[in-house]
C-alpha cells in the first residue's frame, strides 16, 4: 500500500473511531456469483454514521448502491458474498446467528422501499402490514398494535381509518407515507431508505421529503438515504457518499460535495438534475455521455477515467484511493492527490519513489 | 404531528368512503355474482340452442344408423322417424327440445331405450368418485411441487420434479394407461399384478368396510394414470406464479422485517402465487363431470367418460346430446364461480 493510501485510511479511521457512530462499514464488499463469474458490486466501501445523523449515497443504477444497503441487514440473495464487517451498533452484522439477525431486523434497523411499486403486499390491509413487525418481535398484543397503526399513520399525516384499506386504493404518495410508517413501527435507531421518492411527482416527493426530515429529527433516528438524485440528498442528508462501479469516489458534507465536487462524477451527477427556477440549466441539463462500466470487465486504475472529462494519461494505471480533500472531505481522484503535481510525468515518477520506498 | 395529506383528496370525502367501508365491499360482490349468474345463464340458453343445430346439422340419418345391418322397410323407418319426432318440421323440433329441455327431460337414448338422466344419474357418482379423487391429489401434488421448486427455483429440486412433471404430461394418456395396466395390473413375467384393472367392483364385492377397500384397489391405477398425466399444469402454474411474486419488493420487505423463511412464505408468498391457480382449479373442476374418457374406457370405469365413448361409437345422438349438455353446462357453473371466488380473494380485482 502507497504512503499516500494510509494517510487516506488514517482520515476515515479518525472518523470511525468516533465514540457515537451507530454505523460503521469497514472494507466491504458484495460479490455475485453467476453462472459466467464473479460480479463484483461493491468493492471496499468503508463508511461511518453517527447516532442520529443522515447519511446519502449517490450513484447510478448498477453502481452498488441498492446492493450495500441490503447487505446492511443480510437480504441479499444467497449468490451473493459479504465481506468486510459492518458494525450495527458496535455489532458485527455479519458475524450474526440467524436469529439474532431475525431480531435485529426492523427492531433496530428498518428499511423504506419504494412503496409507490411494490413493496407493500397488494392483497394485504395496510394495517395488518404496519403491524406485523410489531407482533413479529413480541412489542405489542394485538390490541395494543392496532393503537400503534392509528398512531403512526397519524404521524404520517393518514387517517386511522385507512388502516383496513388494500394498497391499490392509495395514491403513490399515500403509499410512500405507509412504508414510512411502516419502518417507524418498531422505533429503530436507523432507517435505511432506498430510493424513497422515486417514481412520485415532484410536489409530493418534496411532501415526502419533508415527513421525513421532520420524524427522524423528532426521534433521533439515524438515516441511510439512496437516490440517483443528488439535489434530493443534499436537501435530507449531512453528508453525502458519491458511489461509483463499486467504490465510494467521494463523501464530504452535503453541501460540499453538492456544489464543490472534487470528483468529476460528482459533477456530472450534480450538473444532471436541472435547477428547478433557473431556465439555462432547464434548456441545458448537462449529462454524461457514457454507460456505467460492466462490473465484470472494471477499467483499469480508476474506474471512471474511460467517461472522465478531465482524465490524464496516468488515470487508466494509477492506483487511486479516497484522499482527503478538505475538513472531513475525501475524493478518489488524481487531481485531489496530496501532492497532485501538475506534470503528469513527474507524477508517475512520484509513485514509483513511494512505492520504492 | 402530522403533516398535511395530499391536497388533491379532500379529507371530507375519504371519510365518507370510509365510513361505509365494510357494507358496500359487501354488497358490490352480491352484485357482481348476480351479474355473473346472469351471464352464465344466458351461455346456458346458447348451450342449449346450439347444441340442437349441432346435432340436426350432423350428417347422416340417426334411423338409418340405428338400423344398420338389420333389414327394416321404409315403412318401419317411418314408424322409428314418428317415435323419435323426427318427422316433425325442424321449428316444432327445435321448441319441442328447448321444453323438454327445461323441464330435465333428456330425451330416450337410442341405444340404451332408457332416459338419457337415469343413464347420467348412474354414472356420475362414479365419474365424481373417480375424476374428483384425481384432481385433489393433482391439486395438492401438483401446488406443494410448484410452491417448493419455485421457492428455489433452479435448484435440484425444481429441474427434477419440473422436468418430471413435463414428461409425464406429454406421455400420451393412452400408452401411460396401458402400461400402468400391464405392470401393476397383469404383471411382469415371473411379478404378479397387485391392483384390479378393470371396472369399478369386484365380480364377488364383499360388504361394508371391504367394500370401500375393494373400490379403492380398483380405483389406484385409473387415478395414477389421471394425476400423471395432468399435474404438470398444477406445477407450472404455482411455481412461475411463486417466481414472480418472490421477485417483488414486499417480500424482502417481509424478510427485512425480521420474519423466519418460513413465515414469509405462507403469509406472503404462497397465498399470492395461490390466486392464479385458483382459477386454473374452478376451470377443472368443471370438466371433472365430463370425466375422462380415455382413462375411463381403458380401465373401463363406470362412469359419464365412457358412456360419451360409447354413445360417440354409436353413435347414439340424444345421450350426445345431454352428456355434451351436461359437461358444458358444469364448466360454466364452475366458471362463473371462479370468477367470484377470484372477487373475493384478490381486493384488486374487487376495485375494478
Amino acid at each position: 500500500m502507497t504512503e499516500q493510501a494510509q494517510e487516506g485510511r488514517v482520515t476515515e479511521h479518525d472518523e470511525a473511531t468516533r465514540p457515537v457512530s451507530l454505523l460503521e462499514l469497514d472494507d466491504v464488499s458484495v460479490t455475485y456469483r453467476i453462472a459466467s463469474g464473479e460480479v463484483p458490486a461493491v468493492r471496499g466501501v468503508s463508511l461511518t454514521l453517527d447516532s442520529g445523523a443522515a447519511l446519502g449515497v449517490a450513484g447510478e443504477s448498477g453502481s452498488g448502491k441498492s446492493t450495500l444497503a441490503m447487505a446492511l441487514l443480510r437480504l441479499l440473495p444467497r449468490d451473493a458474498r459479504v465481506g468486510g464487517r459492518i458494525l450495527l451498533d458496535g455489532e458485527d452484522v455479519l458475524a450474526m446467528k440467524w436469529g439474532r439477525m431475525r431480531a435485529v431486523r426492523w427492531a433496530e434497523a428498518s428499511i423504506v422501499f419504494q412503496g409507490a411499486q411494490h413493496g407493500l403486499n397488494p392483497v394485504r390491509r395496510i394495517g395488518d402490514q404496519i403491524a406485523e413487525p410489531l407482533l413479529v418481535h413480541g412489542l405489542a398484543k394485538p390490541d395494543a398494535a392496532r393503537k400503534r397503526v392509528a398512531e403512526l399513520l397519524d404521524q404520517v399525516g393518514l387517517p386511522a381509518w385507512r388502516a383496513r384499506s388494500y394498497p391499490h386504493e392509495l395514491s403513490g404518495g399515500q403509499r410512500q407515507r405507509v412504508m414510512i410508517a411502516m419502518a417507524l413501527a418498531c422505533s429503530p435507531r436507523l432507517i435505511i431508505a432506498d430510493e424513497p421518492t422515486t417514481a412520485l411527482d415532484v410536489m409530493v416527493q418534496a411532501q415526502v421529503l419533508s415527513l421525513i426530515k421532520e420524524l427522524i429529527a423528532e426521534h433521533g433516528i439515524s438515516l441511510i438515504m439512496i437516490s440517483h438524485d443528488l439535489s434530493v440528498l443534499a436537501d435530507v442528508c449531512d453528508r453525502l457518499a458519491v458511489m461509483y462501479a463499486g467504490r465510494v469516489v467521494e463523501h464530504g458534507p452535503s453541501a460540499e460535495v453538492f456544489h464543490k465536487a472534487e470528483h468529476p462524477y460528482s459533477r456530472a451527477l450534480a450538473a444532471a438534475f436541472p435547477t428547478v427556477g433557473d431556465p439555462v440549466s432547464r434548456m441545458a441539463p448537462k449529462g454524461l455521455g457514457g454507460d456505467p462500466p460492466d462490473p465484470m470487465q472494471l477499467p483499469g486504475g480508476c474506474s471512471f477515467h474511460p467517461r472522465c472529462p478531465v482524465a490524464l494519461d496516468e488515470c487508466s494505471t494509477l492506483d487511486v484511493q479516497l484522499w482527503p480533500a478538505g475538513p472531513a472531505r475525501a475524493a478518489a481522484c488524481v487531481h485531489v492527490r496530496p501532492t497532485a503535481p501538475s506534470d503528469p510525468e513527474q507524477d508517475v515518477e512520484a509513485k514509483k519513489e513511494e512505492e520504492s520506498s | 404531528m402530522t403533516t398535511p395529506l395530499e391536497t388533491t383528496e379532500p379529507a371530507a370525502a375519504q371519510a365518507a368512503a370510509g365510513a361505509g367501508d365494510e357494507r358496500p365491499a359487501w354488497r358490490g360482490t352480491l352484485r357482481y355474482a348476480l351479474a355473473k349468474a346472469g351471464g352464465a345463464l344466458f351461455s346456458i340458453a346458447m348451450v342449449i340452442v346450439g347444441t340442437f343445430f349441432l346435432f340436426r346439422l350432423l350428417p347422416g340419418d340417426p334411423v338409418r344408423n340405428m338400423a344398420q345391418g338389420r333389414n327394416m322397410t321404409p315403412a318401419q323407418l317411418d314408424l322409428e322417424r314418428h317415435r323419435l319426432g323426427l318427422d316433425k318440421s325442424l321449428i316444432q323440433q327445435f321448441f319441442d327440445f328447448v321444453g323438454d329441455t327445461l323441464r330435465l327431460d333428456l330425451g330416450m337414448s337410442y341405444e340404451y331405450k332408457r332416459p338419457v338422466l337415469d343413464l347420467i344419474g348412474e354414472r356420475l357418482g362414479p365419474t365424481l368418485l373417480l375424476a374428483g379423487t384425481g384432481l385433489v391429489i393433482a391439486v395438492s401434488l401438483g401446488i406443494w411441487q410448484g410452491t417448493r421448486a419455485g421457492w428455489r427455483h433452479g435448484s435440484r429440486f425444481d429441474r427434477f420434479s419440473t422436468a418430471t412433471s413435463l414428461l409425464l404430461w406429454s406421455v400420451p394418456t393412452f400408452w401411460l394407461g396401458l402400461l400402468l395396466m400391464m405392470v401393476f395390473g397383469v404383471g411382469v413375467g415371473p411379478i404378479p399384478g397387485i391392483f384390479p384393472f378393470r371396472g369399478i367392483e369386484s365380480v364377488d364385492a364383499p360388504d361394508g368396510f371391504a367394500y370401500v377397500l375393494d373400490v379403492a384397489s380398483h380405483m389406484v391405477l385409473p387415478c395414477l394414470t389421471l394425476v400423471a398425466v395432468v399435474y404438470a399444469q398444477y406445477l407450472l402454474v404455482m411455481r412461475s406464479s411463486l417466481v414472480e411474486e418472490i421477485s417483488q419488493d414486499y417480500v424482502t420487505v417481509a424478510r427485512a422485517k425480521g420474519l423466519r423463511d418460513d413465515e414469509v412464505r405462507r403469509r406472503h408468498a404462497v397465498p399470492n402465487a395461490l390466486l392464479p391457480t385458483v382459477t386454473l382449479v374452478f376451470m377443472r373442476i368443471g370438466f371433472v363431470v365430463g370425466g375422462a374418457v380415455t382413462v375411463e374406457t381403458i380401465y373401463t370405469w363406470p362412469g359419464l367418460g365412457q358412456l360419451f365413448y360409447e354413445a360417440v361409437s354409436v353413435p347414439d345422438f340424444t345421450l350426445m346430446q345431454g352428456t355434451f349438455m351436461l359437461i358444458t353446462v358444469a364448466v360454466i357453473v364452475m366458471n362463473t364461480l371462479a370468477d367470484v371466488a377470484y372477487h373475493i380473494l384478490d381486493p384488486r380485482v374487487r376495485s375494478a
